[in-house]
């Protein structure tokens, strides 16, 4: 029998899913998601996180408590930099640690990913993770490259515009023509942390409400990586969180896009770099005059004054765009 | 020229001592305060940590009093603070602060650019007068931490409360204003002189408390809310995990004075509870509670702001270890809302409790 290896359903998950699963299935591991985040899992997780941490973090522990029983070994790596010189965040750093104590859960692949460093860093964590499969170097080196593939392509689609919901399934179907979606008269970005903005339970489907409601949305992972750093290098330091860097630099490039008509910053209630980033990226959008809104999310927070609050403001939206465009037919 | 710098604790003594031996004008910011406090989160992020809102208060401050220059410390994360100065100058820049900043970021590769930005700040002062002044900096800030030192442990054995307050104060300042080596020699003594004069009975049976958290939390009684002084009223002997010149050694000198601290210690401490270091001073937050429990501390009191991520960390694993020594702790987080009454109805809650457990112990060994 194969060994299962499960996968919390959190955190970067939503980046590094289709990596992660085809490195374990070319090991020969079967691999096993944790259930689509509800209140349930939520609520489990609240039992045993202290009432500080954010609520991703929370809701992780509810993943793999999900998880116990039901598999051999969770990976959960402690995601110390994927990219020379960056961090994700202290809780990143810290997360084995938080969850190791939970009573009841299988071993975890707790290996470091440490690219801080230097990149190349990279395949001490593949080949340890390897070596609890097979003792076959190049087996473990195939099973990545073909991971990475995966990974390139998964990302390729999340640049289309595809939301990461719809470019799992098509990586899944294998589906040739990838949809765009159709395009509306309002385009909204959307700035978050991808496992706030994602996560439909955790966003209270603000993509999916947003678009019900008329509007494109567009995310920070819809922009190649390349393009949000080099917007991002105009900060007058370099922002070391690699997500934080990715969302600052995705609002300072749509904020220029004439096609935009607002942006929205979900922020997790108490999350630090949240917490700095939207505040540059506040500051910019209303000197901008660019609509803006800001939500800040925890277990507390309410579905319906979400929704009030998307209303409002793609109302008004909606209204400062007619009363530009007034503007410019009166003028000519 | 006029710089300012952000308080924290007697950060400034050290500080001061540096500018003025260079020849440097400087404005030390009015002490932390409620107005201070209230300038800093009306203009800070909310949910920034309140160092950020306490030293955007303090810059504010200094600018009203005519600084127009801040020099503070920088860092390369993962925590919040080295991103704090570039945070805070937006920030002042919309409200018309017009303060030009330093920041002193760790050097990457090389000592090199730290010295190159003091010189900045120097102007024309030779290379050898910088390192003399770094010297009396650090100086003072040893004498400072040698001063609390003594200060902790008298205060719960005083005999007329207040005692140890005054005293420390007058210590203070005489090292404070001492303007030169020799100077600074004669203050040390009389600093000496004046903290070992505070009548203290020695005989009391007191109750040894491990304070442990985030650094700025700890050294700046303003945002702690006197936790050292309540704690010392209530007969507790505080011994706090981190102090000023290692702080400074650390920060300002990059580790250059060897032998100082107890980090590395802490660190290894924390092993196998927290695994790797989490940025800020996580990790040894629990080395150091690993470590105050082998050594029987009655009980461990852990400090930080509010939405501080690796004391957040530290908080979730806090409890195994207390648990496995089988120490009491308790956990104070620290925000514009907090309130020192509540604070105090709670600490005398855990003095009580640790004074019970400690009677019921010395009960069954005697
Ligand atoms: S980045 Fe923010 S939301 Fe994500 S784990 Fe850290 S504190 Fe939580
Ligand atoms: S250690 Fe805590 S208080 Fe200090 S900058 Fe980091 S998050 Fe803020």
């Amino acid at each position: 029998m194969p060994v299962k290896v499960g996968i919390p359903r959190a955190l970067l998950y939503y980046y590094y899913y289709p990596l992660w699963r085809t490195f374990f299935e070319e090991l020969g591991a079967e691999v096993v998601l944790s259930s689509p985040s509800t209140k349930g899992v939520l609520t489990e997780g609240l039992k045993y996180a202290v009432d500080e941490v954010c609520l991703p973090v929370k809701l992780t522990f509810g993943h793999v408590l999900d998880l116990a029983g039901k598999v051999d070994l969770i990976f959960l790596p402690r995601l110390i930099s994927v990219k020379k010189a960056e961090y994700i965040c202290p809780k990143f750093l810290g997360l084995p640690d938080m969850i190791r104590r939970l009573a009841g859960i299988p071993p975890l692949i707790d290996v470091n990913i440490d690219r801080y460093k230097s990149n190349n860093d990279i395949c001490l964590a593949v080949k340890e993770v390897g070596r609890l499969f097979t003792h076959n170097h190049f087996k473990i080196w195939l099973a990545y490259r073909r991971s990475l593939k995966v990974h390139r392509r998964y990302f390729r689609l999340l640049e289309l515009g595809l939301m990461p919901a719809e470019a799992l399934a098509v990586l899944k179907d294998r589906v040739k023509n990838e949809p765009l979606p159709e395009p509306e008269k309002i385009t909204v970005a959307l700035i978050g942390h991808p496992y706030n903005i994602h996560d439909p339970y955790v966003s209270m489907n603000i993509i999916g409400r947003l678009r019900t409601l008329g509007a494109n949305v567009i995310t920070a992972e819809c922009l190649p990586e390349k393009t949000a750093g080099s917007y991002a290098s105009r900060l007058p330091k370099k922002l070391f969180w690699t997500l934080g860097q990715r969302m600052m630099g995705a609002a300072l490039y749509y904020l220029e896009r004439p096609d935009l008509s607002g942006m929205i910053h979900v922020a997790a209630f108490g999350c630090g770099p949240d917490s700095m980033t939207g505040e540059l990226i506040e500051r910019r959008a209303r000197t901008m005059g660019m609509p803006f809104l800001s939500l800040t999310l925890d277990e507390h927070t309410g579905e319906a004054g979400v929704i009030t609050r998307l209303e409002a403001f793609l109302d008004m939206v909606s209204w400062k765009m007619a009363g530009t465009v007034g503007a410019i037919k009166s003028s000519s | 020229m006029r710089v300012t710098f952000p308080h924290m604790g007697n950060l400034h003594i050290s500080l001061k001592a540096m500018f003025q031996t260079l020849g440097v004008e400087v404005v030390v910011p009015p002490p932390c305060s409620k107005r201070t406090l209230s300038l800093g989160s009306k203009h800070g992020p909310e949910f920034a940590c309140l160092p950020l809102k306490l030293n955007l208060g303090n810059f504010i401050e200094a600018y009203e009093l005519g600084a127009d220059t801040v020099v503070m410390a920088g860092g390369c994360g993962p925590c919040r603070f080295g991103y704090y100065a570039q945070i805070q100058q937006a920030i002042l820049k919309d409200l018309g602060c017009a303060l030009q900043f330093i920041v002193l970021e760790p050097p990457q590769r090389q000592i090199t650019e730290l010295l190159v930005k003091i010189k900045q700040l120097a102007g024309s002062r030779s290379w050898w007068k910088i390192i003399q002044a770094l010297r009396f900096g650090y100086r003072k800030a040893r004498l400072v931490d040698e001063i609390e030192r003594v200060a902790l442990r008298s205060r719960p054995r005083e005999k007329i409360p207040g005692s140890t307050d005054a005293a420390y104060r007058q210590a203070l300042d005489l090292i404070d204003c001492a303007s030169s080596w020799e100077k600074l020699t004669a203050a040390q003594e009389k600093a000496k002189e004046i903290m070992d004069k505070v009548a203290v009975d020695f005989s009391r049976q007191v109750i040894k408390v491990g304070v442990v958290g985030e650094i700025y939390t700890l050294l700046e009684p303003f945002s702690n809310l006197y936790l050292e002084r309540h704690l010392g009223g209530l007969g507790v002997e505080v011994h706090r995990s981190i102090y000023l010149s290692g702080w400074v050694n650390e920060h300002l000198f990059h580790g250059l004075a060897k032998g100082m601290g107890s980090g590395k210690e802490a660190r290894s401490a924390s092993y196998p509870y927290l695994r790797h270091f989490v940025g800020g001073h996580g990790q040894e937050t629990i080395g150091n509670a690993v470590r105050y429990a082998r050594s029987g501390y009655d009980g461990i009191i852990q400090v930080f702001p509010f939405t501080c991520m690796p004391e957040i960390v530290a908080e979730s694993i806090l409890p195994d270890v207390c648990k496995d020594f089988g120490v009491h702790y308790l956990t104070f987080i620290m925000d514009e809302n907090t309130g020192e009454a509540g604070m105090v109805t709670r600490l005398e809650a855990f003095t009580d409790l640790l004074a019970r457990k400690k009677e019921a112990k010395e009960a069954l060994s005697s």
